[in-house]
């Protein structure tokens, strides 16, 4: 288990109070003049020690982000953009942030805007979260008031603004560039990569966009360098991050843990167990409703980080565990994630706006025993014909989950959907899903 | 991608008060000069919030008219957006997470209590007029699941009996208190933290 003292999140269950003061005697905003004094590229270089991963979910390399920000502002001004639309199924830890430790991702916010050129810093709360956002606003109102952000911020010399932006309940507009669209004052539809917004992003600008967590850490790691953070996990698997596990288990929590921590150890450890017990364990969803469930055998042993859920077929996402236990229909579990997507999706692309409600619909009568043992193999086909052909990666997050579900548990859905249909169809009708079928090769 | 009805009854006119009219104001200065069409979002919180907890077409058009943008535009996000509401609602507003760490905790008897004790359908106002309740997706509590959102507010930890009592509370004119129904704080586990252990203490 992770020493109490390398745990970054302090005040994660709100012992000492969200205040300035408070967060000071954490060790927030300690000589944040310091850190300014070392340099822009010192800044970036430590995160690119710590090889700190992205929190939101795809775990991309935060201090390379930075680096993509252009070198020298041009002619048009640069942004930060943090991405606080938390609405991925089983993930509550940047709620928990914006209540209990704000000024933790403030200082982040104001490290991040220097290290990325940017005096300008929209922090994008998922509307929901509006009590969060107002004690996010405290925070950034007593930041403003003790000189710690604004001009000269922090006597850093630095001008920096921080402004929050609440979101409508779009979960879409979790991804970039549907955030960045919604930012903007349109429907959040993703926008075609490239260019990447690191290049053209917020009004046409610039823009570094990093999730909560992410922002939140930074400050810990500068202080204490990057090499403690890359003490902790594995290669390229470092560092400290917030688990939620929830579901069926007795003690449902929030907990920092180091990376690699075994799934077994928190399930139990920290949550209680499964309700049942180990034995009544089902699947778990390891990263949130993206991504594809794990089976028993495979909970057993494995590790919780990006690469490790990688090679397990599935993805360490935002790290938000779904436990799942037997009295659980798990095709009724799917058929729901299947339905949550099919409302979320935003309707760009065909193949998601159509396919996430096919996936819903055959996942709903395979939930009742109404389908034939074909559509089996037909769902697998659709979720094949989503992913990867739309713009943004909902398709994939759509999809990977149903497939999760029959990789793992075809039989069970074949045992309760057992018959061959009444009238066979011929096979050379040429009709999409059926032939692409015939040819085998993607299927 | 949801549908969304539209009332058909609208008032003619819609108007910021002076105290909105000023922080609207306000929040379009949030935003660089030219780009003031980001304030749509927060303008059309302001107009709901201002509006018994809905939106009318003429609200819509108003803030067309102050952000310079055309009023379809302004449609466009209203209608995408599933927080903004189109027709009525009740002046206590259920949203009841059924997503599926909700759902194997629990959630659908959540669902039940509503069906039974605000309204038989969706969306529907109560019959004392006070209430509605809706089915939504993840609101992101996972942790404290079966939860419910009622306006603003978070009730966590929910069960049947709990929940029963809280509808009860809003009936009474009573203020039932947000967070979680079995004492948590916060998202800690239960009885048997093993973290932190200093500062619980401290």
């Amino acid at each position: 288990m992770l020493k109490d003292e390398d745990r970054i999140f302090q005040n994660l269950y709100n012992d000492f109070g969200a205040e300035l003061e408070s967060a000071k005697k954490r060790g927030d905003w300690l000589e944040t003049k310091e850190i300014f004094n070392k340099g822009r590229g010192w800044i970036i270089e430590e995160i690119k020690t710590s090889q700190l991963r992205g929190r939101g979910g795809a775990g991309f390399p935060t201090g390379l982000k930075w680096s993509f920000a252009p070198k020298e502002v041009g002619s048009k001004p640069h942004y930060l953009v943090i991405n606080a639309d938390e609405s991925e199924p089983g993930t509550c830890k940047d709620r928990d942030i914006l209540r209990f430790e704000p000024h933790k991702l403030i200082e982040g916010c104001l490290i991040a805007s220097y290290a990325v050129n940017a005096h300008t810093c929209y922090i994008y709360i998922r509307g929901e979260y509006f009590n969060e956002g107002q004690k996010l606003q405290k925070a950034v109102d007593e930041a403003y008031s003790k000189g710690l952000i604004g001009k000269n911020a922090s006597s850093t010399g630095w001008d920096f603004d921080i402004f929050i932006h609440y979101g409508a309940g779009a979960y879409i507009c979790g991804e970039e560039t549907a955030l960045l669209e919604s930012l903007e004052g349109n429907k959040g539809q993703p926008r075609l990569k490239p260019p990447f917004p690191a290049l053209i992003g917020l009004y046409g600008c610039p823009t570094i966009i990093n999730n909560v967590e992410t922002i939140a850490v930074v400050p810990t790691i500068l202080r204490r360098g990057g090499k403690w953070f890359s003490s902790l996990g594995r290669e390229k698997n470092t560092g400290t991050k917030i688990f939620c596990i929830s579901g069926n288990v007795n003690n449902p929590c929030n907990v920092e843990e180091e990376m690699g921590v075994p799934l077994k150890d928190l399930i139990e450890k920290h949550a209680g167990g499964v309700v049942g017990g180990w034995d009544n364990l089902k699947a778990v969803i390891p990263g949130g409703s993206s991504m594809p469930l794990l089976p028993r055998e495979v909970c057993d042993t494995i590790k919780m980080d990006f690469d490790a859920c990688v090679e397990n077929k599935t993805g360490l996402g935002t790290a938000g565990i779904v436990v799942i236990n037997k009295d659980q229909d798990i095709i009724k579990c799917m058929a729901r994630i299947a339905r949550f997507y099919k409302h979320e999706s935003c309707g760009q692309c065909t193949p998601c706006r159509e396919g996430s409600g096919w996936m819903w619909r055959m996942l709903e009568r395979m939930a009742k025993g109404e389908a034939t043992r074909d559509e089996v193999d037909m769902l697998m086909d659709v979720t094949k014909q989503i992913e990867g052909h739309t713009i943004c990666a909902f398709g994939e997050g759509s999809s990977w989950p149903v497939q999760g579900l029959i990789r793992n548990f075809k039989d069970e859905i074949l045992e309760r959907n057992k018959y061959d249909p009444l009238i066979q169809r011929k096979k050379e009708v040429p009709y999409l899903v059926d032939q692409h079928l015939l040819e085998k090769e993607n299927a | 991608m949801s549908l969304k009805k539209i009332s058909k009854n609208q008032p003619d006119n819609f108007e910021f008060d002076s105290k909105n009219l000023e922080e609207a104001k306000k929040i379009i200065l949030n935003y660089p000069k030219g780009k003031q069409k980001s304030a749509v979002m927060a303008l059309l919180y302001i107009a709901q919030k201002q509006n018994n907890n809905w939106i009318p077409l003429s609200a819509m058009k108003y803030i067309a008219k102050m952000l310079d943008m055309p009023y379809i535009k302004v449609y466009e996000v209203a209608t995408f957006y599933s927080m903004y509401n189109l027709t009525p609602v009740g002046e206590y507003f259920f949203q009841v997470c059924t997503t599926t760490p909700c759902m194997i905790r629990g959630a659908y008897k959540l669902v039940d209590v509503c069906k039974k004790k605000i309204s038989e359908n969706e969306s529907e106002i109560s019959k004392n007029g006070k209430s509605s309740w809706m089915e939504v997706e993840c609101l992101g509590a996972c942790v404290n699941s079966p939860m419910v959102q009622i306006n603003d507010d978070y009730f966590e930890d929910l069960d049947e009996e709990k929940f029963s009592k809280i509808i009860d509370q809003i009936n009474k004119n009573q203020k039932p208190k947000p967070g979680s129904y079995r004492g948590r704080l916060s998202s800690e586990p239960e009885n048997i933290r093993k973290t932190l252990l200093i500062n619980k203490n401290a």
